[in-house]
């Protein structure tokens, strides 16, 4: 084992308090919401944006305590160990957490839906419950006689791809050029990754109108539109999430912090934005493509 | 060791703030444990007090006490505290306290996320505990929220009842990242990897499985939540949904949960039984081979919850299958135990007991579960009180008997002080005794047919529910005694040395009792 280091055990600290009073405020007033979409209450939203509100504020202040602690060297080698350990294990959760979404897609399209048309012993199902139905993926019409349009991959979804695909390519560069410390390259290319960003999710809300406006493909279009949006919006939210991160790094750099010795912030944001692009790339073939 | 005891003294003073500030603001790995455990044993208690009402309405056939949408909310909260909790945060504070200890590390990795995966867990009880106090009441349809009961015809309320179960998912995750993060990069110079603790593997399996399936029930409750209120059919057919998808989806979670459940508490059995026969672990590697197989195993076995939903029949047999394949590795820890014990030189200390009866009844609780495997024998059993004793006695002679093992094994070494000994063994055979008349009759009924989670019974089940629910008063009573025994101890009692056990390894008893605030500011060396 290597030579001893100190690990840094912050001393008490008020952030993670307030966070939870926060996530408290945020899952309740999120579920009274919920609960008041078909009525005229809205109490619960004030709840939701006050919780919000304590979350960004506990963001900023642990954030910046943090950006603190690290600029005055407390952070040892073993201590971004820990943390890159940590974001690794995060980023696999979120992994598994699209694995449910995509799981579900998977399940509707290979055995609920044929089950729904008749395959296998279900014939029964088909002709009682169902007669009219047919099988069919993109499911454009479902048992229950809602209709929809299918959203192609050419046009937006394929532009869409490649700007992520770029944006990886970027984040790249980014990276090759923090460990070399060419601060003006890193600056340009981080730069360009944020951009890209911002505008595949101007692209992705386009796209939504469109399907809203044109296709009649809605959340509530059966199984189709709910793998559809379920999936493409989740990976919005983590998209954006994916560019506040680059953009805090990107200010970082800005104000001369992280260089080609210490850059854990940079590549925790560089692996949540390439974990953000395969995501991409496996929704692009199977909710697109296939 | 001597700079061992040169670090504490120095920082014994470091408490920073004083009083409820001290909890509320704490990064140390103690306070977190110490807030862990009092949040799941007041949990417990909750739960339990629920289950005496499941049990007083029980008492006599015929709707006597509450009425059967209570009675549905009460089996529902019941389950989902006793498992989110009680269990799951008791093991998670005992890795708190204890892995940083076993490993030589400072603290646990992130101290200040610590914090807060403990601190959103009361928040996420209070919200779900509240909802039983609405207009409309809480959740009523298991804890297993199946759907079209947790969609179609659930609550308005079920809302509250997602959100809550999100908290307690972040919780675990961050607790479980934590927890791995801290075995894989805290451990001391010379704690390879086959010279750690038992129960130190079996947590980093743990957490590893925490991590991979929790994101899969917060996806469960997502969809629930978009089912229910805005109008997609993930769970319905007419959209070309399933509702057995949700089973899928609930039970890829729920298999495994069932062993983040047991993991832990092979872990604690695995330490104590060589303790107390004063022998070395009877295969070490093949406990910690057959721990990640159970793990993997996990994975591929979770349509044994669901052999009446009619799969296919490919599907009945590898699942059927898979899930008798579990026996091996989990015969191998069984037989381990049991041959660590062989000429040991046994002393029945308190968590001795709880650790032998532990071995026993959590392999009875296995063995109905290997009856249940299979498929046609299942058809008979499925969501029968057979169901209901099989999982009682793998969670509550099982997890809760190891846990109360840990409990009385380690509270010397957090307090400094020996517990009342006698009030100790009268909370075991009490607990023993009841807990055995509370569930051993629910196979007869089980196998008779008397169905689950009903608020009445067939007029043949009355003496035995009667039994049963005696029984369970006795259990619940029982556990007071616990809570006296923790109190006493925490309050005071004989002065106890650094090693408090004779039999007792691991540098957990290289430091003095009660545990300095910070142990290992300079890691030991493990030789």
């Amino acid at each position: 084992m290597e030579k001893y280091e100190n690990y840094y055990v912050p001393e008490q600290s008020h952030w993670p308090i307030v966070g939870a009073v926060a996530m408290f405020l945020i899952a309740a007033g999120a579920g009274l919401t919920v609960m008041q979409l078909s009525s005229e209450a809205s109490s619960g939203q004030y709840v939701l944006y006050a919780g919000l509100g304590i979350l960004f504020y506990m963001l900023y202040g642990w954030i910046k305590n943090v950006i603190h602690e690290s600029q005055t060297g407390l952070y040892s080698k073993q201590m971004d160990r820990s943390f890159r350990q940590g974001m690794s294990w995060f980023i696999f959760s979120e992994v598994m957490f699209f694995c449910a979404f995509f799981g579900a897609l998977f399940y509707a399209r290979v055995l609920s839906v044929p089950w729904l048309g008749g395959e296998g012993n279900n014939a029964m199902t088909n002709e009682v419950l169902w007669p009219a139905f047919e099988a069919a993926w993109p499911l454009l019409s479902t048992p229950a006689g809602e209709t929809t349009q299918a959203m192609g991959w050419e046009g937006l979804p394929l532009i869409n791809t490649l700007i992520l695909l770029s944006s990886s390519v970027t984040i790249h560069f980014a990276h090759v050029a923090i460990e070399k410390d060419q601060r003006a390259k890193v600056k340009l290319f981080l730069g360009a990754t944020v951009m890209l960003g911002c505008i595949f999710l101007a692209l992705q809300v386009l796209e939504y109108i469109h399907a809203y406006r044109d296709l009649d493909l809605t959340l509530q279009a059966g199984i189709y539109g709910n793998t559809f949006f379920m999936l493409t919006g989740f990976h919005g939210m983590h998209v954006t999430l994916g560019t506040v991160l680059l953009l805090i790094v990107l200010l970082r750099i800005f104000k001369g912090h992280l260089d080609s010795k210490q850059h854990f912030a940079f590549q925790a944001a560089a692996w949540y934005w390439h974990f953000v692009d395969v995501v991409w790339l496996c929704l692009f073939v199977f909710v697109y493509v296939l | 060791m001597s700079t061992v005891a040169e670090s504490h003294n120095s920082h014994h003073e470091h408490h920073g703030a004083k009083g409820i500030k001290r909890w509320l603001y704490t990064t140390n790995h103690k306070d977190i444990g110490t807030l862990y455990l009092i949040f799941s044993l007041t949990m417990f208690l909750i739960g339990g007090a629920m289950a005496m009402v499941i049990r007083a309405e029980l008492f006599q056939p015929g709707l006597q006490l509450v009425d059967p949408h209570f009675f549905n909310q009460m089996t529902t909260v019941h389950g989902l505290i006793m498992v989110f909790g009680a269990v799951m945060p008791a093991f998670t504070g005992l890795a708190n306290w204890m892995v940083p200890m076993m490993i030589g590390a400072p603290d646990m990795a992130l101290p200040r996320m610590n914090n807060w995966s403990f601190w959103i867990l009361p928040f996420a009880f209070a919200i779900l505990l509240l909802s039983l106090f609405m207009e409309g009441g809480g959740p009523a349809f298991g804890w297993t929220f199946y759907a079209p009961l947790s969609t179609t015809y659930s609550n308005d309320n079920t809302a509250l009842f997602v959100f809550a179960v999100h908290i307690m998912g972040i919780s675990s995750i961050m607790g479980a990242i934590n927890v791995i993060v801290t075995i894989v990069n805290l451990r001391a110079p010379g704690m390879t990897w086959m010279k750690l603790p038992l129960f130190v593997w079996t947590w980093l399996i743990t957490a590893f499985l925490l991590i991979a399936v929790m994101p899969v029930l917060a996806g469960a409750v997502t969809m629930v939540l978009t089912d229910k209120y805005f109008g997609t059919s993930f769970f319905d057919a007419a959209g070309g949904g399933d509702p057995v998808m949700f089973q899928h989806i609930f039970w890829f979670f729920g298999h495994p949960e069932v062993y983040i459940m047991i993991l832990p508490a092979f872990g604690i059995i695995s330490t104590i039984i060589p303790t107390f026969s004063r022998k070395k672990l009877f295969g070490y590697a093949s406990m910690v081979y057959a721990t990640s197989s159970i793990a993997l195993l996990s994975f591929i076995v979770w349509a044994h919850h669901m052999f009446t939903t009619g799969m296919p029949l490919a599907g009945e047999l590898f699942f059927m299958y898979a899930t008798m394949l579990i026996s091996v590795p989990t015969g191998v820890k069984v037989f381990n135990w049991v041959a660590t014990m062989w000429r040991g030189s046994i002393s029945f200390e308190v968590p001795m007991l709880f650790a032998i009866a532990f071995i026993v009844l959590f392999t009875l609780g296995g063995f109905s579960g290997l009856m249940l495997a299979i498929t046609p024998a299942d058809f008979q059993y499925h969501d029968t009180y057979f169901v209901v004793a099989h999982f009682h006695y793998v969670l509550v002679t099982g997890a809760i008997f190891s846990i109360m093992a840990a409990a009385y094994y380690w509270l010397p070494k957090w307090t400094g002080h020996m517990y009342n000994i006698t009030l100790a063994k009268w909370h075991f055979w009490l607990s023993l005794v009841s807990v055995n008349v509370l569930f051993f009759p629910m196979h007869f009924v089980g196998l008779a047919g008397m169905p689950r989670r009903i608020p009445d019974y067939a007029l043949q089940f009355a003496d035995f529910n009667a039994i049963i629910s005696i029984g369970g008063f006795a259990f619940g009573l029982s556990q007071l005694l616990f809570v006296l025994v923790v109190y006493k101890c925490a309050k005071g009692g004989e002065s106890v040395p650094n090693k408090v056990w004779d039999g007792a390894e691991g540098l957990e008893w290289e430091v003095p009792s009660p545990a300095p605030y910070h142990t290992f500011s300079t890691p030991p060396e493990v030789k």
